[in-house]
């Protein structure tokens, strides 16, 4: 008993200490326990599919942030994890008929193969070399996929796959709250030592090399990490969707995840997250449902949106509104509202 | 057979040698990786046809003012966009990406999905060695052949070309010599513009128009800077060579070769980087001044 009621007020002193004081905090709170219970509220197929895909792509755009964001190795075809995984799963349920709880892990570990084989030859390359050299990976597979139709169903893709689960809210319950406790897992390793080395990497790969740092090491680590969970994230969604197509390969998928997180935000884990939330629903349904705009345009006002609103904040939304709304104390580093003028832990003054 | 991708192989590598050197241009000069590049090249393609078609004019006229058009929007998206928010390499490439969406889905509105087609500027074919090769295919490579020769000797020869070339060797250096650097990166962001859409203008009676056709020579650009080395024309001229030809030998001969011809020109361009990272004829960048 005493233990329990311990457990209860330590995690109400960091409810207060931690989540309450930072109004962004709470916000992102309250959203997550919304979602959470939203098939409570409205068990609308539609809306719950929206949600699903854009907890699956939330997972994806942020194993992209987890790679390029912090190694600043830029990844112009990371639809390479994405699909590798997505046809894995696929294959094996199809074929071989294992259940979702084991093609999803197998199809995230053949994306962490993926990391590695494209992983160890693009460790001589830098920046732009890098990011074009990573983009053909997709596309070269593209190319086999469709050329041997007679496994792969070709450009059509094939259907057939098991669902993840009985219901629409059942499928919900699992992909989203994966969502969050992968989002989660991510979020930790970025903030880890694993995540320190990963960001010296990114300003200075030279220093951190002669610090000590074996840099080759990290970078395959970086690939596979994020291959893991892009691949988790391409299981989820051959399941989900139920067809293995070239779709999860193309070209506007590799954009897109690349659109996602520089709008939300690089190298904080949740701006991707909140970058898919926001524009995946935005284009889904804001548009395409609720203010009938036909088909052709949403994408024309889609890319609009991103482009005033990188335009204006060049450095991704949500960083621009963490930055507008909170400042970092000089002396102990930790977030505050912008509007106190002493640190809430140590009292130093907020300049 | 073997005629066939030769001719075919030199109207694609000259069509794709124009684009890449204008990305290369750009890229050299500025730094920027312009991903809307090949939609500039199909807006020129569609302009053609909505005033030389479906406006009636003169052929010749339609695609010198479409030409101009293209030039404009591209100076416009550099000043306007482009840039303002360069100095972040992922915001520049969605940016960009953006860029060419929006192009693209303005000109789906516009023409819708069906794929439309120019007429030729000559029409009828001449037979040499004994191939019929279409006459639009000559003066294709012709036109290529001379834009080419035109751009280095402007590169080479005049005072822009070598301020432009000293740009893209050394900006803070050659601001200080006195070069005016911003305007010279307007100046290669026009001619970048003009490459792509002379690209374009010729292409237009080749090929069937749709508000998809820039994603895939985007790709075979991106290969060809890169295995010829960023910011090497020479790089990219060599490099154009050698993908249109992989693409149109792949096409002839593998079966299912339509499907593979982008993995092969992609698996070349990935074999040659592993051997030199900096592409053939790459300039390894000094780290740029912080």
């Amino acid at each position: 008993m005493n233990i329990l009621s311990f457990y209860v007020s330590r995690s109400y002193q960091f409810l207060r200490g931690e989540i309450l004081v930072i109004p962004s905090r709470t916000i992102a709170l309250l959203l997550c326990l919304f979602l959470l219970f939203f098939p409570l509220i409205s068990a609308n197929d539609f809306i719950l599919r929206v949600l699903i895909l854009a907890s699956i792509y939330a997972i994806f755009a942020a194993s992209w942030d987890l790679l390029s964001g912090y190694t600043g190795q830029i990844n112009f075809g990371h639809a390479l994890f994405f699909g590798v995984a997505a046809y894995t799963a696929g294959l094996l349920n199809y074929n071989l008929d294992l259940a979702p709880w084991a093609t999803i892990p197998i199809g995230a570990l053949a994306a962490v193969v993926a990391g590695l084989v494209i992983g160890i030859p693009c460790l001589r390359l830098r920046g732009t070399y890098l990011a074009f050299a990573t983009l053909a990976f997709p596309l070269i597979l593209l190319g086999v996929v469709s050329a041997i139709s007679s496994i792969t169903g070709g450009e059509r893709g094939f259907s057939g796959v098991d669902p993840l689960a009985g219901s629409r809210v059942a499928s919900y319950y699992i992909v989203f709250p994966s969502m969050m406790v992968l989002g989660f897992i991510m979020w930790k390793i970025a903030d880890s030592n694993t995540g320190l080395i990963f960001h010296a990497i990114r300003e200075d790969e030279v220093t951190a090399r002669a610090s000590g740092i074996n840099t080759t090491r990290y970078k395959l680590l970086a690939f596979c990490l994020s291959g893991l969970f892009a691949g988790i994230a391409g299981g989820m969604y051959v399941h989900f969707m139920k067809v293995a197509g070239p779709s999860t390969l193309e070209l506007l998928l590799s954009f897109q995840v690349i659109i996602w997180a520089v709008f939300g935000g690089i190298a904080t884990i949740y701006g991707p997250i909140a970058g898919v939330f926001i524009l995946y629903p935005l284009r889904e349904f804001l548009l395409s449902r609720y203010l009938h705009v036909p088909g052709e345009l949403t994408m024309l006002i889609f890319a609009c949106i991103v482009l005033i609103v990188l335009l204006f904040m060049p450095q991704g939304l949500i960083t621009w509104l963490r930055d507008k709304t909170e400042k970092i104390c000089p002396r102990c580093k930790l977030q505050n509202v912008a509007t106190r003028s002493k640190c809430r832990v140590c009292t130093a003054d907020l300049d | 057979m073997a005629e066939n991708i030769i001719i075919n192989g030199l109207v694609l590598s000259g069509v794709y040698a124009l684009l890449a050197i204008g990305f290369s241009l750009i890229f050299g000069v500025a730094r920027i990786v312009n991903l809307a590049h090949t939609a500039f090249y199909m807006l020129a393609a569609y302009l053609i046809y909505s005033l030389a078609v479906t406006a009636g004019l003169n052929l010749y006229l339609s695609i010198f003012l479409a030409i101009v058009i293209v030039v404009i929007t591209g100076m416009l998206s550099y000043r306007l966009v482009i840039a303002r928010i360069r100095q972040h390499e992922a915001t520049t490439l969605i940016v960009t990406i953006a860029l060419a969406v929006i192009l693209q889905e303005a000109l789906l509105k516009g023409f819708g999905g069906t794929p439309r087609s120019v007429p030729k500027i000559i029409s009828g074919s001449t037979e040499i060695f004994g191939v019929a090769v279409l006459n639009q295919q000559i003066l294709t490579f012709g036109i290529v052949l001379l834009l080419l020769v035109a751009t280095w000797l402007f590169l080479m020869k005049t005072r822009t070309g070598v301020a432009i070339r000293s740009t893209a060797q050394d900006r803070e250096v050659a601001n200080l010599m006195g070069i005016n650097v911003p305007r010279m990166e307007m100046t290669t962001m026009a001619i970048s513009a003009a490459l792509a859409a002379v690209a374009g203008a010729l292409v237009a009676p080749l090929l069937v128009l749709t508000p998809g056709m820039w994603t895939h020579p985007l790709v075979m650009v991106l290969a060809i800077v890169v295995l010829g080395g960023l910011g090497s024309l020479k790089g990219s001229l060599i490099g154009a060579f050698i993908l249109g030809f992989a693409e149109n030998l792949v096409i002839f001969l593998a079966p299912s070769g339509s499907y593979l011809k982008t993995s092969v020109a992609l698996t070349i361009m990935i074999i040659v980087i592993l051997i030199r990272p900096e592409g053939l004829f790459g300039v390894v960048f000094e780290e740029e001044r912080g």
